[in-house]
């Protein structure tokens, strides 16, 4: 079981309080993460990831176990940590504009 | 008992403000999509429990939000909370998903607008800044967005098309964004003529489908906007706001950046009637419910200082379809105020007598229930206020 913590804005959105939990069959990476995601939570399609380019949206980022895991490949390996669902994959908005 | 819902978007949420036809107590609800900015909400003329919202943010990009109910409880279209997607199948989430027309026949002339240095840019969705729902059928919606293009929705919200005759038709090239954006902000459907509708673009101007929006020409003959190179060019001005009565739907009155227009000819030709304004720079512009020759305006000092001249908030009102102004102050701020009425953010309920309605960056939104006499603010200490539109109920 994957660990995964949202933005406030999004977990509001899909009607969501504190962590979410998604399945993941075959490898977990970002897009195999997120794509869990969406299949369980529609709403959050394109929120993300823009819904054309699938790229992360510009004031996004993807931490896990302290580190900044944004400029990873999509299909990198997530930390064996997160696989084992020790610690969670974070979402993280930009503080940026107040 | 007649009443009124007044349909309000601010920058970090949406409220519904309702009272009865007098107008003088009003529920507050909300704020609704807290966080949020609410561009735009707005009422099916078909169906008055049929709303659609523009939902959006610079860091989750576009969200379409549909009621059923008045406003009450909201969903994604095709996308109810907790849906799970269907087994095998893709997730239905296409609601808040506006793809531009890259096909052969429209897509390749469409590629590049003119940027704020002048040199080509290709077109990039970044939010939906007006909703139009069709007036017969519920199901369907026009959506205005910025970069401008116009789409479309016949199934409630729930999947998009881009109506591509608009940025296709030639001149998308010399289009170029004006200080909030290159927006389509203004959608305007011809009661009369199911085929007719109009649109307004900063800095575009403003374009006529006669074909339901499949093709579209240019409408901007007699205005003239002395910021651009040539003030007279076919298309670059800086359009705010068009509106009509329904019962006049060749009559069109436009807020220019500078300058209050009016046509009577559908927009074939304009020409000025800012008379006695103090201002003629301003957002809002629109038309008394039952008196197709009143209209109002907000002046606003300058496009360098968004505020009121004289620090004095004051509608404007004009009986005889523009050139002869009065002031209207009644109720409003007469003294140090220095808040903006942006362009949406007027609206009119077609109650007898008619009430106005109107929202202010600095929170405010004031009702008049005698069509501008007097003013009181519904609401004081909102966010800036992005928009106003107004249902009037049976």
């Amino acid at each position: 079981m994957i660990r995964v913590v949202l933005p406030a804005h999004l977990r509001g959105l899909a009607h969501i309080a504190g962590e979410v939990q998604v399945e993941i069959e075959g490898p977990v990476t970002q897009r195999s993460v997120v794509d869990a995601l969406e299949a369980s939570y529609p709403m959050l399609r394109g929120t993300i990831r823009d819904h054309v380019t699938q790229q992360r949206r510009p004031f996004l980022r993807f931490f896990a176990c302290e580190e900044d895991l944004s400029h990873e490949s999509p299909d990198a390996p997530l930390p064996d940590a997160v696989v084992a669902g020790k610690e969670p994959l974070l979402i993280v908005g930009a503080i940026a504009g107040g | 008992m007649s009443g009124v819902r007044v349909l309000v978007g601010t920058r970090k949420g949406a409220f519904i403000l309702t009272s009865d036809g007098k107008r003088e107590r009003w529920d507050v609800s909300g704020p609704h999509f807290a966080g949020w900015e609410m561009y735009h909400l707005k009422g099916s003329p078909a169906d008055p429990n049929r709303l659609y919202a523009s939902q959006c943010s610079g860091w989750f990009g576009q969200i379409i939000q549909r009621s059923d109910d008045g406003g009450k409880t909201w969903t994604q279209p095709g996308t109810p909370p907790g849906e799970q997607a269907a087994p095998g199948g893709p997730p239905k989430a296409e609601s808040n998903k506006f793809v531009y027309d890259t096909s052969a026949d429209a897509g390749k002339p469409l590629t590049t607008h003119q940027f704020y240095d002048g040199t080509q840019h290709p077109w990039e969705f970044k939010r939906v800044w007006h909703l139009e729902p069709s007036l017969s059928d519920p199901d369907t919606v026009y959506a205005g967005v910025e970069d401008a293009a116009l789409f479309r929705s016949k199934d409630g919200g729930k999947s998009w098309q881009e109506l591509s005759g608009l940025r296709g038709h030639g001149t998308g090239p010399q289009w170029q964004p004006g200080a909030g954006g290159m927006c389509l902000h203004t959608i305007v459907l011809d009661p009369s003529n199911p085929n007719r509708m109009f649109v307004a673009i900063s800095a575009a101007g403003a374009f006529r489908s006669d074909d339901a929006g499949k093709t579209w020409q240019p409408i901007n003959r007699g205005l003239k906007s002395e910021f651009i190179p040539n003030p007279e060019a076919e298309v670059g001005h800086c359009v705010h706001r068009i509106a009509m009565h329904r019962s006049r739907p060749g009559v069109l009155f436009m807020q220019k950046h500078w300058d209050v227009m009016r046509s009577d000819n559908a927009g074939d030709l304009w020409q000025e009637v800012s008379g006695n304004l103090p201002s003629d720079f301003g957002f809002v512009v629109d038309v008394h419910a039952h008196e197709p020759e009143t209209i109002y305006v907000v002046p606003i000092k300058s496009d360098g200082e968004h505020f009121p001249p004289d620090g004095k908030l004051r509608v404007y009102r004009s009986r005889s379809g523009g050139n002869e102004w009065e002031a209207l102050t009644k109720g409003l701020p007469q003294r140090d105020c220095y808040v903006n009425v942006l362009r949406d953010a007027m609206a009119v309920d077609s109650l007898d007598k008619c009430g106005i309605y109107f929202g202010t960056t600095g929170g405010q939104v004031y009702c008049s229930a005698d069509a501008g006499d007097n003013w009181a603010p519904i609401v004081r200490d909102l966010p800036a206020v992005l928009s106003v539109e107004v249902q009037t109920l049976a």
